[in-house]
């Protein structure tokens, strides 16, 4: 790996976002939106938001990370610049690491502001320290990341990499637990969602809105959550071969 | 003197279709050399392999002394593929300034290599907006941006006026002078007088492999576009 290009790489990435004014806006600003819709929703209900909106702000990073990445690198692939890099010094990794700066530095911005939002105007009540959950959601922003650019790799198209939140992301919406608890939910799909990573970061946001410090749970939903990301990420880097047909 | 490229029984299948039936030839250093022949004929595929991108090859493809693709070729080797691969929401510096870093160049490099290609004056301007051909030439510009020893140029003259394809003829005459070699393909015939050497590619394979004059002279044509037309004719 090479300091310089990974982050000119990271520089270059994020110049792409801030051109498209439009997506900036949405990545930063629709986290806050819902927040609010959601506060007004349980108006009478303040425990309910509490419950239900701290893992949001892990969703929201997963999700925009996931369908930012996978059509962000579905562009690289279909333009040929992909191609193009892979045939200069660029090492893998340095491209792979630069993304994940890049997207990484977004994610830390759209959850800081979100959190804020939620934290101070919404009264969003939380145990713990607003630094844990911004470290939680940067990485599942680096999770969604990291599973964008791997399946980005078996789409052919733009369409067919946005229907893979559907196909992909949403399954792991019902099982990881915000909309039914788990314990309730049929033996095989309660073992398949303890297989799935995004159960891991919801359950992490729903530990630091009753426990202050780190416990062994929070350390074990933050370890499954790089974890799977590192898997992913690895993954990923298979599907960006020097050569094709 | 020893090639630049050296290609030995090269065959390359592409999904179940053998594409390239087994060509040999060597490039010389310092020259251009033009792969020519029709759409459809090859010039891609056979360029794609000496870049080492081009999966499904069997044969022997030495590059600088070196098997296609080794990563020392890296720097060594610019490729230019046929529909520009730049950014299109990035500037046209900024297109520069980011293959530069990747390739460790300064930025003094950027401005010499945008002038080289004619687009001094276009540095600010977002990529997607220019014309085909002025993106052709910024992808031209982030592959010389190195200075390789070998450059491949897949097209590079399509969709461009005759002014400008004089120029970039000119561009890739001065380069070849300086020492690099360039293996420039096109589909127009027109073009072939403008290489020291050609190559022609027909359906996947070699039907001649000359310089202008030596075709000229083989076939009895009034110009290259018939002296190319007889050779396809004899080996149809
Ligand atoms: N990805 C691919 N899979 C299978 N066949 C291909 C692929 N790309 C090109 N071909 C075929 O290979 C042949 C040569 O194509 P190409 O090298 O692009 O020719 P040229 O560059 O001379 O126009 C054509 O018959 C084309 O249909
Ligand atoms: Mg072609």
């Amino acid at each position: 790996m090479n300091a310089a290009r990974t982050f000119a790489t990271a520089g270059r990435v994020l110049r792409q976002l801030r051109r498209d004014r439009r997506t900036a806006a949405l990545l930063l600003g629709v986290p806050s939106v819902l927040l609010i819709l959601l506060r007004y929703v349980y108006d009478g209900r303040p425990a309910v938001f509490d419950h239900v909106g701290a893992p949001l702000l892990a969703l929201f990073p997963f999700i925009t990370m996931f369908l930012v990445t996978s059509v962000a690198m579905l562009r690289e692939r279909t333009s040929g610049t992909l191609e193009r890099l892979l045939t200069t010094p660029l090492g893998r990794a340095d491209l792979l690491v630069g993304y994940a700066l890049a997207f990484g530095a977004v994610a830390v911005l759209q959850t800081g502001i979100a959190s804020a939002l939620a934290l101070g105007p919404l009264g969003l009540q939380l145990a713990a320290s607003p630094a844990l959950v911004v470290l939680l959601a940067l990485l599942d922003a680096l999770l969604g990341m990291a599973l964008g650019l791997f399946l980005s790799a078996f789409a052919r198209n733009e369409f067919q990499a946005v229907q893979f939140l559907p196909a992909f992301v949403l399954p792991q919406l019902l099982l990881c637990g915000l909309f039914a608890d788990r314990s309730a939910m049929a033996a095989p799909l309660r073992w398949l969602s303890d297989v799935l990573p995004l159960t891991y970061a919801v359950d992490g946001m729903q530990e630091l809105t009753v426990r202050s410090g780190v416990g062994s749970a929070l350390a074990v939903d933050l370890a499954v959550v790089a974890g799977a990301s590192a898997l992913a990420l690895a993954l990923g880097a298979a599907t960006l071969r020097r050569q094709s047909a | 003197m020893t090639s630049s490229v050296h290609v030995r029984d090269l065959v390359v299948t592409r999904g179940r279709v053998e594409v390239l039936h087994g060509l040999t030839f060597a490039i010389e250093p310092g020259r251009v050399t033009g792969l020519l022949g029709p759409s459809g004929g090859g010039k891609t595929t056979l360029m794609r392999a000496l870049v080492g991108v081009q999966s499904g090859i069997r044969g022997s493809v030495l590059v600088l002394g070196l098997p296609a693709g080794s990563p020392e070729l890296r720097r060594r080797v610019g490729y230019v593929t046929q529909a520009p691969a730049v950014y299109g929401d990035l500037t046209v510096a900024e297109n520069l300034a980011y293959f530069a870093a990747v390739l460790g160049v300064g930025r003094a490099r950027c401005q010499q290599v945008l002038h080289d290609v004619g687009l001094a004056d276009r540095q600010g301007q977002l990529v997607q907006t220019l014309s085909g051909g002025q993106r052709a030439r910024v992808s031209l510009a982030t592959a010389l941006l190195g200075e390789p020893e070998l450059l491949v140029l897949d097209e590079p003259t399509v969709g461009l006026d005759p002014v400008l394809r004089r120029d970039l003829w000119q561009l890739f005459g001065s380069l070849a002078a300086g020492g690099v070699t360039l293996l420039v393909s096109s589909h127009v015939m027109d073009e072939a007088r403008r290489c020291d050497r050609l190559l022609l590619l027909r359906d996947g394979h070699l039907v001649a492999d000359d310089t202008p004059a030596g075709l000229l002279a083989r076939t009895g044509a009034d110009d290259l576009e018939g002296a190319f037309l007889a050779v396809a004719e004899a080996t149809a």
